[in-house]
This record gives C-alpha cells, structure tokens and sequence, in this order.
C-alpha cells in the first residue's frame, strides 16, 4: 500500500472519531463556553490559513498571479449572497480567462 | 402525529432537500480536485464516503497537493483540526438522535455542518429529528455521487491552472468561511490568521502555517475567554 494511502485512512478515521466521540462523551464534558469559542474560531482561522496559501502560495513561496483577481470576485459575490456553487464556477472563469489571455500567469 | 406535527415535517424535508442538493454539486468539484491533485478515483471515493466533511477534505487534499508526501502528517491534522468542530455538533445532536448503538454511529458518521444546521433549527423534537436524517442522508448520498462525477470530470480536464480550478479552490474556502464572520472576533482572527500564514509559508513546510494558526487561535481563545468571557458563538453554517 502505498504512502498516500495511508494518509488518506489515518486523515479519515482521524475525522470519523471526532465524530463517534460526541455521542460517546457526556454531554457537559465538552460543552463548556470556552471549548465551544475555541472550537468555533479555529475553525474560522482554518478556513482564512487556506485561503490565504490556496490564493497565495505558489510551490515553497507566495505567487502572485490570476487567483488574486478571482478571489477577490469571489468575495465580491459572496457578499451579494449569491449562492455557493456560482461563487466557486465565476472564481475559476475569472481566472482561467485571465490566463487564456495572457494577462495574468 | 398532530397537525402541527405533520406541517414541523414537511418543513424540515423540504429544507433538508434544498440545503443537500445545493451542497452536494460541490462534491463535483471536490472529486475534480482531488483527482488533478494526484489522488486516484478510489482514493478519492474512500475520502468522500469515510472522511465525509467537506472542509477536513479540500483541506487534506489542498496541502498533500502542494506539499507532496512531506506534507502527509500536516495534511492529516489538519483535516483533523477542521473535524474537530463534527465532535460538538455530535454532541448537541446525541439527545435528538437518541438511544441505539447502530444508530448513533450512523448518525455520527452523518453529523456535520449541514445536517446539524438543519437537524437543530426545527421547532419540535420531530421536526429536528428529520430535519437532521432527509439532511444526512441526502447529502451523504449526494455528495457521494456528485464526487464520483467530479473525479471522473477531473481525470478528462487534465490541467488545474487552465480551468482556474486552483482559483476555485480558493473561492471554496473563502465560501465555507463568509458565514462565520458574523461578528467582529471571528473577522480578527480570520485576519490574523490569513495574514500570519502569507509570513510563514515562504519559511515553513506546507501545512505546517495552518497547523500553527490553528494553536494560535485556541492559546488567543483561552487567553480572551479568560478576560473578556462571552456567549458561546453558535456555528452558523449556509
């Protein structure tokens, strides 16, 4: 099996025993206002670390380039609430149509 | 089964069935995703059906994509972190889902953002209780097929860059989280980190920022939660 493989399993059972471990615990244990604020930004500074190397990061480094431009649409039209899935497709056509004309790497 | 009943419902089907249909089309990107990222289409499929949390899998698959196998253990955890919220969604959705071993191990590998949004938003306990199983189920079915798709599209589309797919990629995150930043704690931290990782990725193996941004937070968390205690912030999910 290879090494990828075993990420993969390690990664999903990792997130599968978070999950049975909510209905095993005791439901005062965890349900703490301070875990629950915890649990609750580290989700949020997840969320903003990726998109930060998603947009930026480029092999080792920060790139700059036609994510930039698509992002920032991106959030243009998140705060129009336009739905999700229209966010994620005018994202990538910003981008590759930046790149189809060479104006942006 | 009241009248009242029946209408709690029929409500919650219906918002069971709009909220799963509009998630799972994302699975199509997820399965494009991973595919070009170098995954194989059973790898992809194991991680769609067992790992099942939108955000724990685009995080796994974003930094084994641009860390490589070095990258591995940071790509675990931080598929981990992001699951991390699932334990207490499992918790507040345990009293609803109620007794039986099978079930409740069903129901865990089914709780995340979106069935418990919809499974803990109903006026009554059986009205919160289909909300949580139309949501869970159709979403797992959906998502499933949707990332079947997609990772079949992937292997035809070939180059991520050509597509904007890495863009996309990007445009997701930024999408799961837009409704967090309801208030002003979550828009500092969502800053700080963003920023904090722009320094360290230039200096530090992939995955490793996010790994720290997530330490950060919860030492930051603690620490305010100790001097300015608050109202739990309540996980608001579209």
């Amino acid at each position: 099996m290879d090494e990828l493989w075993l990420f993969v399993l390690a990664a999903s059972l990792s997130v599968f025993v978070i999950k049975v471990l909510g209905y095993l615990l005791p439901q005062k244990l965890l349900e703490g206002p301070a875990i629950s604020r915890a649990a609750g930004l580290v989700t949020v500074a997840l969320l903003a670390s990726l998109v930060a190397s998603q947009t930026l990061g480029e092999g080792s480094g920060i790139g700059i380039d036609a994510r930039i431009p698509a992002v920032a649409v991106a959030g243009l039209l998140l705060w129009l609430r336009a739905p999700f899935i229209v966010v994620i497709v005018v994202a990538a056509a910003v981008a590759a149509l930046l790149r189809f004309l060479g104006w942006m790497p | 089964m009241t009248p009242h009943d029946l209408e709690h419902i029929r409500q919650a089907r219906s918002q069971a069935i709009s909220v799963a249909s509009a998630v799972s089309l994302y699975g199509l990107s997820f399965g494009a995703l991973a595919v070009i990222s170098g995954f194989s289409v059973w790898q992809t499929m194991v991680l769609s059906l067992f790992m099942f949390s939108g955000a724990s899998q685009f995080a796994f698959v974003g930094v084994i994509a641009s860390g490589g196998m070095a990258a591995g253990w940071a790509a675990v955890a931080s598929a981990g972190l992001l699951g991390a919220r699932n334990g207490l969604y499992s918790l507040r959705m345990s009293p609803i889902v109620g007794p039986g071993w099978l079930k409740r191990l069903t129901a865990a590998q089914l709780t995340v953002d979106e069935s418990t949004a919809v499974g803990s938003g109903q006026s009554s306990l059986v009205g919160n209780k289909t909300g949580f199983w139309w949501t869970a189920i159709l979403l797992y079915s959906g998502w499933n097929a949707m990332t079947l798709v997609g990772a079949f599209l992937g292997d035809v589309l070939g180059d991520v860059r050509t597509w904007g797919l890495d863009a996309a990629a990007a445009a997701a995150f930024l999408g799961l989280l837009w409704p967090r930043l309801n208030r002003g704690e979550p828009i500092a931290v969502g800053l700080g980190s963003g920023v904090l990782t722009v320094v360290l990725v230039p200096v530090l193996p992939a995955g490793v920022p996010l790994v720290i941004a997530a330490a950060v937070t919860i030492v930051v968390a603690l620490y305010r939660h100790r001097v300015a205690p608050e109202r739990p912030p309540r996980e608001e999910v579209s």
